[in-house]
């Protein structure tokens, strides 16, 4: 009988707890019930918009609910998703290589009017993110996204070992010059060289981490780093889709080739199949000298206690013979054409347009593409990694966003990742059946492709 | 001599004779046949809605130029053309083989360890109970499960695997990689997948080896025949039924396999392990060429149940010797 009454009082309390705790966790929303679901992919800066978020229901009542996933299935999940016009989301973040399909097959809702309502101007953010993540056909008027998180690729290193006296003149010694933060490709090599195989600390450590996953995008993600800058290109700019010679030159195998390279040199033993959690986990426990990733994971690492602070340093992705640039990444945010509360998405759009979301944003961890933000003269000494970050947004290419880009990628991962992982050909037939299969792909979406 | 008396329905109470039977079925307006159907309809019904329905549509859509990724383009008959493109892509070949490399290997193995290991646990002996719970449980755990976990113990870092084989060979642990080396990773998957599934051609074997009877090998004592000589003339011959149908379930489970390989390997390295299945998962829900991979479907299915009809064929016949 006692048990009864401790059990009925016991559940009484929970009830009036649960009650008072949701009052004040979101009192306006939950009278309003009032409610947006994000979707988005499962890593640090999800972790800040969360946080971000909290302000945004402060202010409307209305609820977020977030639905994120991580990298690896965030592509199928969501394109699925989105495919079914299922009504899950209702804002998506979603990769800026869906841009092309999500336009054309109107999951996303176009924002121009809205963008004409609420002033908000796309020249106020950073040119390549516009194109990257907002627009669709490319360079025309046409958005479907607010640019939400700017990101490109970059890398880390070991700022501690770097500047160890001993390591500084066996490196001086060995190749005639300071050891310092590669601004070459050759550079990069010779450092990876030098470190590969080192004992540090009494541990042995391995030169570079650099992308090899296979089923997604990630070797795609890592190569092109290299690629882009040994004189790759998409294809040629005055006839659009004509590839032979252009994806497939001397220039590009040759590009190619050097990866695997760096790949066979100066990467830890069983990184076959590597993304971003295995370079972050790689740097993390202190096995690699440089890590090429996402800035995006920047901040965390800089906090990490064992290799952030004053270990940590970063560079922009090195030049290569042909020229300087970096893989974009980032995303920008959508409305989903089949979600039922669409006003209150576009009202989350106003609100995280706003300078001041977007310098929070910043500051807690997200990486904002708004010039306001970015081009504010404090903003280089925000942050250890800030210069580099704003170096790499002004030279970013990105991947095709084409409809049909999921079938572009998965081809690339496929002839990437057999080259130079798993050592079948050469770099020249890699590119040249690489060239066969997009052509395959573009003439079914229709496209006239050239082959001179 | 036992004798079974049947009862007089008209003697028992509330037993209706069947002409009032016949009476009552006519009133309610159902015949035997009627009712049969209803108490089939609702499994039928359903086989048709997730099964023969979705094979229809299937079919239809593997003679048009569907894609997903691309819906608002029109949608095109292509007539043969998926399988055509299908059956003359060297890649698809490549995978058919890698499928049917993995499927033959791992099999072999599994018959040969799954039938020791039935012979080992037929004999009494002390936590026969234990071990023969032991030997069960890979076969027990998700293959989501196996694959993450096979992947630490694979680890050439970190990983137990390679630490053991440095024991017994020398070889630095780290200096290979069983998941990334091209003339390894075949070799993993086929011994994961073997190490999961032993157990389940063991329990078949063993029901087998249960089911011959021991006044055989009490006269095979007599004649003093050795223990080789009755397992090839007794165990072997009576147990072979059961070793093909584990040969059958297995086969089919493995030309089907995706998961464990997808969270081993994800086809890698390259496209060393890409298993049909894999390829077709990537085809419809990555690519999303859904006429392409309905028609890929089709063949995959018609093959495996070509080779299964004309396996079960071959059972029935050594059934009959």
């Amino acid at each position: 009988m006692r048990t009864l009454r401790w059990l009925r009082s016991t559940a009484a309390s929970a009830v009036v707890a649960a009650a008072a705790l949701g009052g004040l966790g979101g009192g306006e929303a939950a009278a309003q019930g009032k409610q947006l679901t994000l979707c988005w992919a499962a890593w640090d800066p999800a972790n800040a918009l969360v946080e971000l978020g909290k302000d945004f229901t402060k202010q409307s009542g209305i609820e977020m609910k977030y639905e994120f996933v991580p990298w690896t299935s965030y592509a199928d999940r969501f394109l699925n998703e989105l495919n079914s016009h299922g009504k899950l989301c209702d804002l998506i973040i979603g990769d800026s290589q869906w841009i092309g399909g999500a336009a054309e097959n109107k999951w996303y809702v176009k924002l121009n009017d809205f963008f004409a309502k609420e002033k908000i101007s796309m020249d106020d953010f950073v040119p390549a993110t516009v194109v990257g993540y907002s627009q669709w056909p490319k360079n025309t008027p046409n958005y479907w996204a607010l640019p939400a998180m700017a990101d490109a690729v970059g890398w880390t290193y070991r700022k501690d070992w770097f500047s160890r006296p001993e390591i500084q003149s066996a490196f001086k010694a060995k190749y005639g010059r300071d050891l310092a933060p590669p601004k070459t490709y050759d550079e990069l090599k010779q450092v990876a060289e030098f470190f590969q195989g080192r004992e540090i600390d009494g541990k042995k450590v391995y030169g570079a981490y650099i992308f090899t996953e296979r089923g997604s995008e990630g070797i795609t993600m890592g190569v092109t780093n290299v690629l882009y800058n040994y004189g790759f290109a998409y294809d040629n700019p005055k006839k659009p889709y004509q590839m032979q010679g252009i994806v497939n030159s001397a220039d590009a195998a040759k590009g190619l080739e050097f990866y695997k390279e760096l790949y066979k040199c100066c990467t830890a033993p069983g990184m076959t199949n590597a993304y971003m959690q295995e370079g972050l986990d790689a740097f993390k426990s202190g096995q690699v000298a440089m890590q090429m990733n996402w800035f995006a994971f920047f901040p965390g690492l800089y906090k990490d206690p064992n290799v952030g602070g004053d270990k940590i340093g970063f560079f922009v992705n090195p030049a290569g013979p042909k020229g300087h640039f970096t893989q974009l990444g980032g995303q920008g945010i959508s409305v989903v054409a089949t979600s039922d509360r669409k006003d209150d998405a576009l009202a989350y759009i106003k609100w995280f347009a706003q300078p001041a979301v977007q310098q929070k944003w910043w500051q807690i961890g997200g990486y904002s593409a708004l010039k306001a933000v970015v081009d504010a003269p404090d903003f280089p000494k925000s942050a250890a990694f800030a210069p580099q970050f704003l170096e790499s947004m002004g030279i970013v290419k990105d991947f095709w966003a084409e409809p049909s880009y999921a079938q572009l990628l998965l081809d690339m991962q496929k002839r990437v990742h057999d080259y130079v992982v798993a050592d079948k050909g050469t770099a020249q037939q890699a590119l040249d059946l690489l060239v066969k299969d997009w052509t395959k792909v573009f003439k079914e979406q229709g496209k006239e492709v050239a082959s001179q | 001599m036992t004798t079974i008396s049947q009862p007089d329905h008209a003697t028992i109470p509330g037993v209706s004779t069947p002409a009032k039977s016949r009476d009552a079925r006519r009133v309610r307006g159902l015949s035997d046949r009627a009712i049969a159907w209803l108490f089939v309809a609702p499994t039928i019904a359903l086989l048709l809605a997730i099964n023969i329905f979705p094979l229809i549509w299937m079919l239809r859509l593997s003679f048009t130029s569907l894609n997903l990724s691309m819906s608002y383009l029109p949608l095109r008959f292509v007539g043969l053309d998926n399988f055509r493109d299908i059956l003359t892509d060297e890649d698809v070949w490549f995978r058919l083989q890698t499928t049917a490399q993995f499927v033959i290997s791992s099999v072999a193995l599994q018959v040969v360890v799954g039938f020791g290991l039935a012979l080992l646990i037929n004999r009494q002996f002390r936590g026969h109970s234990f071990w023969t719970t032991i030997i069960l449980l890979p076969m027990m755990l998700s293959p989501a499960v196996v694959g993450n976990f096979w992947t630490l113990l694979l680890q050439p870092q970190i990983g137990p695997f390679n630490y053991l084989i440095s024991l017994f060979t020398g070889v630095p642990p780290s200096s290979f990689s069983m998941t990334g080396q091209v003339s390894l990773a075949p070799w993993t998957i086929v011994l994961v997948d073997t190490w999961m599934w032993a157990p389940y051609v063991m329990l078949i074997c063993l029901a087998g080896l249960r089911s011959i009877p021991d006044y055989i090998y009490e006269a095979a004592e007599v004649d003093r025949a050795s223990p080789w000589r009755q397992f090839w003339s007794i165990t072997l011959p009576m147990t072979v039924p059961f070793l093909m149908l584990a040969v059958l379930f297995r086969a089919i489970e493995n030309f089907k396999m995706f998961d464990m390989v997808n969270l081993l390997t994800s086809g890698g390295p390259g496209s060393t392990t890409e298993l049909v299945s894999i390829s077709l998962k990537r085809a419809a829900f990555e690519k999303w060429r859904t006429g392409y991979s309905s028609a890929l479907a089709i063949i995959l299915f018609v093959t495996v149940f070509g080779a299964a009809n004309i396996y079960v064929k071959t059972l029935n016949k050594v059934k009959q010797r």
